[in-house]
């Protein structure tokens, strides 16, 4: 019973350092997975293009990407992205963040845009809509309602992968409830508490995704 | 067949799916006005050709002439022909995430820049004319087959086109829902509207056509007028298609 009380005491009084931790959290967040949504799209269009250097282009890409470890990943980019151009180091996080999680995104938006019955475009192309205004307009809606369930999943994974950057030294979540952990000599009650801000988050996206697929399926 | 201009002239058209040779050497004209009604088997060639007639698919070999023009890919901007070559699919194709009256004004104002008031007063006239008035609010996903095929039609119309391409429009339909949409289709051609439409319903070629064309093999076998190549087919493949079929 003292252990859980000992929790609680430790989830209040550490109150003011996690939230610096989770703003910080919230920000790489969102900018990496606004950034890898970006990407992800780019590169999906390149694989879906038929001209083969640009597939090449993407396939490397995301070969690089499923081949190699997300905290790998984050520390080439740090080195290379603060010694070389001197990014700060949350934007060094921020790209190692958005560059893996791209190339996931990529492959469920080229999936998405290719469960898209063939249909669709030959009614815009026969409209005389272009291939542009046809992917645009057509295609790309009715795909991402379809992937916004597996988006969301990608986007819940790059939450909790945005831990990884307090190896460079980001103070986020996880970073904060390393640093406060070996401060106080005392550890569990303070991962503890990180997971209970984690799972906040998560809860809090997951039900912000349903609403979003309740919302889309609506023409259905 | 009427006097009127020639609307789509094709000559010696080819064309292959690789090593599949699927239309040899076809020589057609559509006068403006008129109903052409392609028949034949499936794999005839009879969709391919009707594609071929607003570039979906690419011809190999041959001239198309659209209103007095040549087309060729490299020479022209196909979106601009296929603005004035209205298609409707078997499978109607109506765009899921838009309500009718979104399918129906999507590409006067995306691709003619029409102004959204305009289009919508245009669409909601298109779409009392297929009967379909009241629906414009609501989305595909709620119609019958036939309803769909019906705003496919209101959709391509909407573009004001000069020739309209029908593509089995009735082979998805339940059978009680085929009338309908026929029935729409006989409204436009005695409007005038140039029609190119490939179909197994024979009632409607003999009824509507003013011209009827059998396809066999990728080759034009036979045409003429309905009542002549329905009465008295004079090629033998004809007198077996047709005996099959009716």
């Amino acid at each position: 019973m003292s252990g859980i009380k000992h929790f609680f005491d430790v989830f209040i009084n550490s109150l003011d350092v996690f939230i610096e931790g989770f703003k910080i959290t919230i920000n790489l967040s969102v900018a990496s997975l606004i950034i890898a949504f970006i990407i992800g799209l780019f590169f999906a269009i390149l694989k879906i293009s038929n001209v083969k250097i640009l597939q090449w282009i993407a396939d490397a890409y995301i070969w690089v990407v499923r081949g190699t470890p997300l905290i790998v990943q984050i520390f080439v980019l740090y080195y290379g992205l603060t010694e070389i151009i001197l990014l700060d180091k949350f934007w060094a996080g921020v790209a190692g963040l958005a560059f893996h999680s791209g190339a996931y995104i990529a492959e469920i938006i080229r999936g998405a845009i290719q469960s898209i019955d063939k249909g669709q475009t030959e009614a815009g192309r026969s409209l005389g809509m272009t291939s542009g205004l046809t992917m645009r307009r057509i295609i790309l809606p009715q795909a991402f309602r379809r992937a916004v369930p597996s988006l969301g999943n990608q986007f819940i994974i790059g939450i909790k992968d945005s831990s990884l950057v307090s190896f460079i030294g980001m103070q986020e979540l996880f970073g904060v409830a390393s640093t406060q952990g070996s401060n106080n000599f005392d550890y569990l009650p303070f991962y503890l508490t990180v997971a209970v801000y984690y799972l906040i988050i998560v809860l809090v996206l997951t039900v912000l995704v349903n609403m979003l697929e309740k919302k889309m399926a609506q023409s259905d | 067949m009427s006097e009127n201009k020639e609307m789509i002239k094709v000559e010696k058209l080819n064309k292959s799916f690789g090593k599949l040779h699927v239309l040899k050497d076809i020589d057609m004209t559509v006068k403006e006005s008129d109903v052409v009604v392609l028949i034949g088997a499936s794999g005839s060639g009879k969709s391919t050709l009707l594609r071929c007639l607003n570039f979906l698919e690419i011809k190999n070999d041959g001239k198309i002439v659209i209103e007095g023009e040549q087309i060729e890919q490299r020479t022209h901007d196909l979106n601009k022909v296929r603005e004035r070559v209205g298609m409707v699919f078997q499978h109607f194709n109506l765009f899921p995430h838009k309500t009718v009256l979104g399918n129906i004004i999507e590409a006067p104002t995306q691709v003619k820049g029409i102004k959204k008031e305009q289009a919508i007063k245009e669409g909601k006239v298109l779409l009392d004319k297929v009967g379909l008035g009241d629906k414009y609010n609501v989305y595909p996903s709620t119609l019958s087959g036939g309803q769909k095929q019906r705003v496919a039609i209101a959709r391509a119309l909407a573009m004001k086109p000069d020739v309209m391409l029908f593509d089995e429009p009735t082979s998805a339909l339940d059978p009680e829902l085929v009338g309908e949409v026929l029935s729409t289709m006989k409204d436009l051609a005695e409007e005038g509207m140039t029609m190119v439409v490939v179909t197994h319903e024979m009632g409607f070629a003999r009824e509507v056509g003013d011209w009827v064309v059998y396809m066999h093999d990728g080759k034009i076998v036979e045409s003429g007028r309905p009542k002549e190549l329905f009465d008295n087919p004079k090629e033998e493949r004809t007198q077996e298609f047709l005996s099959s079929i009716l």
